[in-house]
């Protein structure tokens, strides 16, 4: 079920006729033991009448097709023209691009425990990246109010776009209410692999005209994703997808075509960076494929193009805010490569193959490659986006505690940490808890989009502003009842540091343990983000963004040209961050989407033959290892952006855009070969 | 049937254990012992990582039946009572964890790796871990962990 909730979901919960892909829900069993509701499951017979399944995205557009769904099968098609729809240019490049599924694979496999309330009503303890619009769905499912369903974030287990929407939590729940006693439900990994969406697969058809000396003249593209049986976040993806479909470059006459189509393969809906991870494959290997053709340097080309302060996107939304694209460029490329492999100390785990000792050295070829890609933070083409942090201040034990509660979903980014950070440093206090998550207090949207640090960070930094305002306000009234105010003295001056309300001279006007005594000063705060308005349907116009937040990748890669194996030796990143609120955590960040980059551009894809995952396994699904990963070198640049609070940008997508596709680029400079397809495998590289 | 076995020092035994079940399993559905994780049971992600008599093993690929009499240690017997081991400190202090769920199974990985070769190199730490998989970090801050562990444990 995605965010616009305008389609029809992909669990269902009521009796059924029509089953759309291989791995729809239904029956539930449940039993006091795995194994009996295993056995149980298998004694259950359906009686399917089993149809050809739709399976290619093309062919769900053509007339023919069968309709899957009321409403045919296109879930959303975006059209964005700008400027000069027949533009002269002086050099064309052409390609025609495929990226596969990809799995967000978190290592926490979809569970939760549904307690019956007795009343009606029933508690579910879940990991999830949204709280509330689970609860709502929920209770819609359950034809219960919302207050009668209550959710605690439980675990984590990593969520990258998988826990955006329902997959075990109605289910779970139906029993429960069922049964009559709490229901405990765990995915397998297998049943993980089809229970939740996958990151859309992507065919993109691309054209780019320049001028002799450079300067891009018009992109046009045609992107076709594949959306599965069910809708879930597709509307959104494919306008990222259109909206970012030239990648950060300064381009005034565009036509961009998107489709997200019906199909009975499994349902895709939301994946770290969102869409635009798979055009900047695309617009990548584009802006390579020019360089080439102009005889220009191929960082040298996008330099020349890249997007500034004041640039208009194909949207026509001008930027604002620092628009680093050319500087982050210049700094991957000035960064020091990895010396070359010595043959002398041979170490087999940095040769393509690894240590399966498939080479030492022969047949072995370095390329190096660029990429840079962009994409917004937070929700976009206006969305009503907010969050609510809810701030206590007290005195416990003789000192001041801070607490915060919020329903954001902490899925191993950091959030919790970040909230702590902030209390601790708009209040001065030391003791700072953050309370669990759940639907108790108001909701903080989901976290996804990046958005977290900047909106549920926003929330309660207003909370905490609002706290101590009261904090000061009742200060000033204190001291003066007591006599004690000093008429010279500046209260405007008067911050909140190390337990305390400290003077502009750095003295102690009052401890908050004294002052505050058996009160309690408790402050709710809603943030919102400025609005975004939704693309014109014939045009795609719009100022449909509030952040956009950019990263460059360099690659260094040795291909085997023998074998086709690739070992990537190193990835260098630069990225914007306005602020890092929590440097380690940002470093964090960066390693990790560059992972999963690296996993989408050379080894992870769901394999589906007519409707069915045939990889649904951490043995046939590979994902990187140690052995895979190679060491990041990573520049950060904090440029603040004015409109955000303390300057920050969302951090956790930009790493997984540019750095697949600079691999890519690495490798094609290494083999020689085009490569138009993720993942790379070696028949790929062999011509076989 | 009846499995008897120690876990992490003590003594213990459950009942009426299904011949089916994994020691993963018997861990965290009949002991409570949730810190081994189950992310993929079949072997390939390290998350639930225990010694059986001393060898690491995936404790989702051992048969309840076989920890008859054995001497398992579980991440939750690494600690020293609330004192963490160098390997746990040093995680926390890299920024090693981020969601977490790999985390157990990459201590007591580690742990063993220091065991046998105290100094390794980054190679050899790679290579150690190369069977825990991490859908988080991209590695780096476990490996900056693992060698701020070594040294730790080496000057003292």
């Amino acid at each position: 079920m995605g965010r616009d909730g305008a389609q029809p979901a992909p669990l269902r919960t009521h009796r059924m006729d029509v089953v759309r892909y291989w791995g729809e829900a239904v029956a539930l069993v449940a039993a006091d033991h795995p194994e009996h509701a295993r056995r149980a499951a298998q004694a259950v017979r359906v009686e399917y009448e089993v149809l050809k399944p739709l399976s290619d995205p093309e062919e769900a557009l053509s007339d023919d097709a069968p309709r899957l769904h009321p409403d045919g099968n296109i879930t959303r098609r975006i059209k964005i023209r700008r400027g000069d729809q027949d533009p002269h240019a002086d050099v064309v490049v052409k390609g025609e691009y495929e990226v596969g599924m990809q799995d967000q694979a978190p290592l926490g496999p979809e569970s939760g425990l549904a307690i019956p309330d007795g009343e009606g009503g029933v508690d579910l303890y879940i990991a999830t990246q949204w709280l509330h619009v689970d609860r709502d769905q929920l209770a819609e499912c359950l034809g219960l109010p919302p207050e009668k369903v209550r959710l605690t974030m439980a675990g984590i287990g990593g969520a990258f776009g998988a826990r955006e929407d329902l997959s075990m939590q109605a289910h779970a729940c139906m029993l429960a209410l069922r049964c009559g006693r709490p229901v405990k439900m765990a995915y397998s990994r297998s049943e993980s692999f089809v229970g939740h969406v996958h990151r859309h697969p992507a065919r993109m058809r691309y054209e780019h005209g320049a001028t002799r000396d450079g300067k891009l003249m018009y992109v046009r593209a045609r992107i076709l994703l594949d959306g599965g049986a069910y809708a879930s976040s597709s509307t959104a993806v494919i306008s990222n997808a259109c909206c970012f479909a030239v990648g950060p470059y300064e381009c005034a006459n565009a036509a961009i075509d998107g489709w997200v189509v019906y199909t009975n393969n499994p349902p895709c809906g939301a994946m770290r960076g969102f869409g635009s991870v798979q055009n900047c494959y695309a617009h990548e290997a584009q802006m390579d494929k020019l360089a080439e053709a102009l005889g220009m340097d191929p960082v040298d080309v996008r330099i020349r193009n890249a997007l500034e302060t004041g640039s208009s996107l194909i949207t026509g939304q001008v930027i604002d805010g620092p628009v680093p694209v050319a500087e982050l460029l210049r700094r991957v490329k000035a960064m020091p490569q990895p010396a070359a492999a010595a043959s002398a100390h041979l170490d087999l785990t940095q040769m393509p193959g690894g240590v399966s000792n498939t080479t030492h050295g022969e047949a072995v070829r370095r390329g190096v490659g660029y990429a840079v890609g962009f994409k917004n933070v937070g929700y976009s083409e206006g969305f009503n986006d907010y969050s609510t942090a809810r701030v206590k201040l007290s005195v416990a034990g003789g000192r001041p505690r801070v607490e915060v509660h919020t329903a954001g979903a902490e899925v191993g980014q950091g959030l919790v940490t970040v909230q702590a950070q902030i209390a601790g440093t708009e209040l001065g206090v030391h003791d700072v808890a953050v309370l669990n998550a759940d639907t108790q207090v108001g909701s903080s949207g989901s976290s996804s989009a990046s958005r977290q640090t900047y909106i549920t960070g926003g929330a309660v930094k207003a909370a905490c502003e609002a706290v101590r305002e009261r904090v000061l306000a009742l200060a000033v009234s204190e001291l003066s009842g007591l006599g004690r105010a000093d008429s010279d003295a500046d209260e405007s001056g008067w911050r909140l540091e190390h337990d305390a309300i400290v003077a502009a001279d750095g003295s102690t006007v009052i401890t908050l343990a004294t002052l505050l005594g058996e009160e309690v000063i408790e402050e709710t705060r809603e943030f919102r983000p400025r609005r975004t308005a939704r693309l014109d349907a014939e045009t795609g116009q719009a100022n449909a963004h509030m952040q956009f937040a950019f990263a460059a990748h360099r690659a260094v890669v040795d291909v085997d040209t023998e074998l086709g194996l690739v070992k990537v030796v190193e990835l260098a990143t630069a990225q914007d961050v306005g602020k890092a609120i929590n440097p380690q955590a940002v470093e964090g960040q960066l390693e990790g989407g560059a992972a999963q980059g690296l996993g989408l551009a050379v080894m992870e894809e769901i394999q589906v033959k007519d409707g069915v995952i045939r990889n649904p396994s951490f043995t046939d699904y590979l994902l990187p290892t140690t052995l895979d990963m190679p060491p990041v070198r990573m520049d950060i640049l904090e440029l603040g952006d004015p409109n955000a609070p303390y300057g920050l940008k969302g951090v956790g997508e930009p790493p997984t855009i540019s750095s697949g596709p600079a691999i890519v680029s690495a490798i094609r400079s290494a083999s020689g070969r085009p490569v138009n397809r993720v993942p790379v495998r070696p028949h790929d590289l062999l011509g076989v | 049937m009846k499995v008897t076995f120690t876990v992490n020092g003590q003594r213990v035994s459950a009942d009426e254990v299904w011949e089916g079940e994994s020691l993963l399993y018997i861990l965290r559905e009949r002991l409570g012992l949730y810190g081994s994780k189950n992310a993929c049971e079949q072997g390939e992600c390290g998350s639930c990582s225990v010694y059986v008599d001393g060898t690491l093993v995936c404790a989702c690929l051992v048969l309840g039946g076989q920890a008859q009499g054995r001497d398992i240690v579980t991440v939750e017997g690494i600690a020293d009572g609330h004192a963490l081991h160098p390997v746990q400190q040093a995680f926390v202090e890299a920024g090693a964890v981020q969601c977490g769920f790999c985390t157990p199974g990459l201590i007591v990985a580690a742990h063993d790796l220091l065991r046998h070769t105290p100094e390794p190199t980054t190679v050899e730490i790679r290579e150690a871990l190369a069977g825990n998989i991490c859908r988080c970090t991209g590695y780096a801050k476990i490996l900056d962990a693992v060698h701020l562990a070594a040294e730790r444990m080496a000057s003292t």
